[in-house]
């Protein structure tokens, strides 16, 4: 299978296989003008099978939601055919507008207009505690 | 002066707690000194959850400070019930009053309030999150019972996971040295996770247990709670939990000469009413304190002295 290589742009490399959907549609890439490649169970050395994502603009990526996804995602920033920057994404520390509370009885479940703020309370468990609310999520 | 709201227990520091305890004394103490203290303040009380008893305190505490008090009592008698959003209702009213005292079934309504009003908001109750101002009369209540807030054995027993009130009373009381909690619940009402993540971060001792005459004798304070119909969505499991414990007079024979009984009230039937005459029993004494350190607070938080001066 052939991809054309991205000139200028950014690559999402080593993104769990099956989860490149989840990002495309955090990241809201649909709504970009520019090429953007899906690579599903492609292969990896290092996991067997591996999704990529290749972006064909330098755009602002929100890393915290990549970081949210998968923290084993790196980022590779491209000019000119040349690779110029590697990233790597941690477990973010806040998250905003990327999960949302299940607690029926959190405000958030019936209040129009307001972020849906999270922190990162346990690292280990990937856990994270709504802002409002208190109750805590598991980042499967 | 920055805006202060009372959201969760947290946002005052134990010197402002003290402060406040201190405050509410010369309260009682001098009722009259801070008769006028508000004049031409104003309180809304905007109770989206009906509770007669806090509302009336706060009402209460805003009248004996010589101030007045507009708002409503439940939903159904606001804009709530066409629709309009917590954030609209606190914008329209932050331009009526000076400060707000708010209820509401939603966890973190106070929160979202408090990020949008332009006056200081008091959180009232949010669902089965917080409620720190029954917390602050907690406090006011065993420091003048017990006369310290520290070196004690705390029982809290009954519904210890929908209980704002034991949450908050506990986040409170790890601030003090050498507080035990020995919590007393049915296996389905135990304390949240993230409420025992907090007494163990701050390494206060704790233990869980399901029966009460276990340990009845080691109590400096038991605190009572109602199982509360509201928190359920099932009937049938708020009918088989709610008199898991009722406290009377033969498991008070059990207790110390000097443990005291707390309750932040109503009640049903988790305390008979042979125990109301016990001189243990002091949750009567405790709603009026709630009005005391109501007071302190919607001074503090207007930052007012008892001349109605701005404080510094």
């Amino acid at each position: 299978m052939n991809i054309d290589g991205v000139t200028t742009g950014i690559v999402l490399d080593h993104i769990q296989a099956g989860k490149s959907m989840q990002i495309y549609k955090l990241l809201e890439l649909d709504k970009l003008s520019c090429s953007v490649a899906v690579v599903q169970n492609a292969r990896s050395t290092k996991y067997g099978k591996k999704d990529i994502i290749k972006i064909d603009a330098l755009i602002d990526l929100d890393l915290d939601v990549l970081g949210y996804v998968d923290s084993n995602i790196t980022v590779d920033i491209i000019k000119d055919g040349k690779l110029i920057e590697k990233k790597h994404v941690a477990l973010p520390e806040k998250l905003t507008n990327v999960i949302k509370c299940k607690n029926p009885r959190c405000i958030t479940s019936t209040e129009q207009g307001i972020d849906q703020k999270f922190v990162l309370v346990d690292k280990e468990n990937k856990v994270y505690r709504c802002c409002y609310c208190d109750v805590e999520r598991k980042v499967q | 002066m920055e805006k202060r709201n009372l959201i969760k227990i947290s946002d005052l520091s134990a010197a402002e707690i003290d402060d406040m305890i201190a405050l509410a004394n010369d309260i009682i103490a001098n009722p009259d000194d801070y008769a006028e203290a508000c004049k031409r303040k104003k309180l809304a009380t905007l109770f989206f959850e009906p509770s007669t008893r806090t509302r009336l305190s706060f009402e209460a505490a805003m009248l004996d400070l010589g101030g007045n008090v507009l708002g409503f009592s439940e939903a159904s008698s606001s804009s709530v019930s066409k629709g309009e959003s917590v954030a609209d209702t606190i914008r329209v009213v932050g331009n009526y009053a000076d400060i707000i005292a708010m209820r509401h079934p939603k966890e973190g309504a106070p929160a979202v309030a408090a990020a949008k009003s332009i006056v200081p908001i008091i959180n009232a109750g949010d669902g089965g999150h917080f409620h720190p101002t029954q917390t602050l009369t907690d406090l006011l209540t065993i420091s003048r019972e017990k006369g310290r807030l520290s070196d004690l054995t705390v029982g809290l027993c009954g519904d210890l996971q929908f209980g704002r009130t034991v949450h908050s009373l506990i986040e409170a009381m790890l601030r003090y040295d050498n507080i035990k909690f020995v919590l007393i619940s049915p296996e389905e009402l135990k304390v949240p996770d993230y409420i025992i993540e907090k007494i163990k971060d701050a390494g206060a001792k704790y233990k869980e247990v399901t029966k009460m005459e276990d340990v009845m004798s080691e109590l400096d304070i038991l605190y009572m709670t109602r199982v509360q119909k509201e928190r359920f969505f099932n009937e049938e499991d708020y009918v088989r939990l709610k008199d898991t414990y009722i406290l009377d007079p033969e498991k008070m024979a059990m207790a110390k000469d000097d443990m005291i009984v707390m309750h932040p009230l109503p009640r049903v039937n988790e305390i008979s009413v042979e125990v109301d005459s016990d001189p243990r029993a002091c949750y009567f004494e405790q709603t009026l304190n709630g009005k005391f350190i109501r007071m302190a607070l919607i001074l503090t938080l207007l930052g007012l002295d008892k001349n109605g001066k701005k404080t510094a």
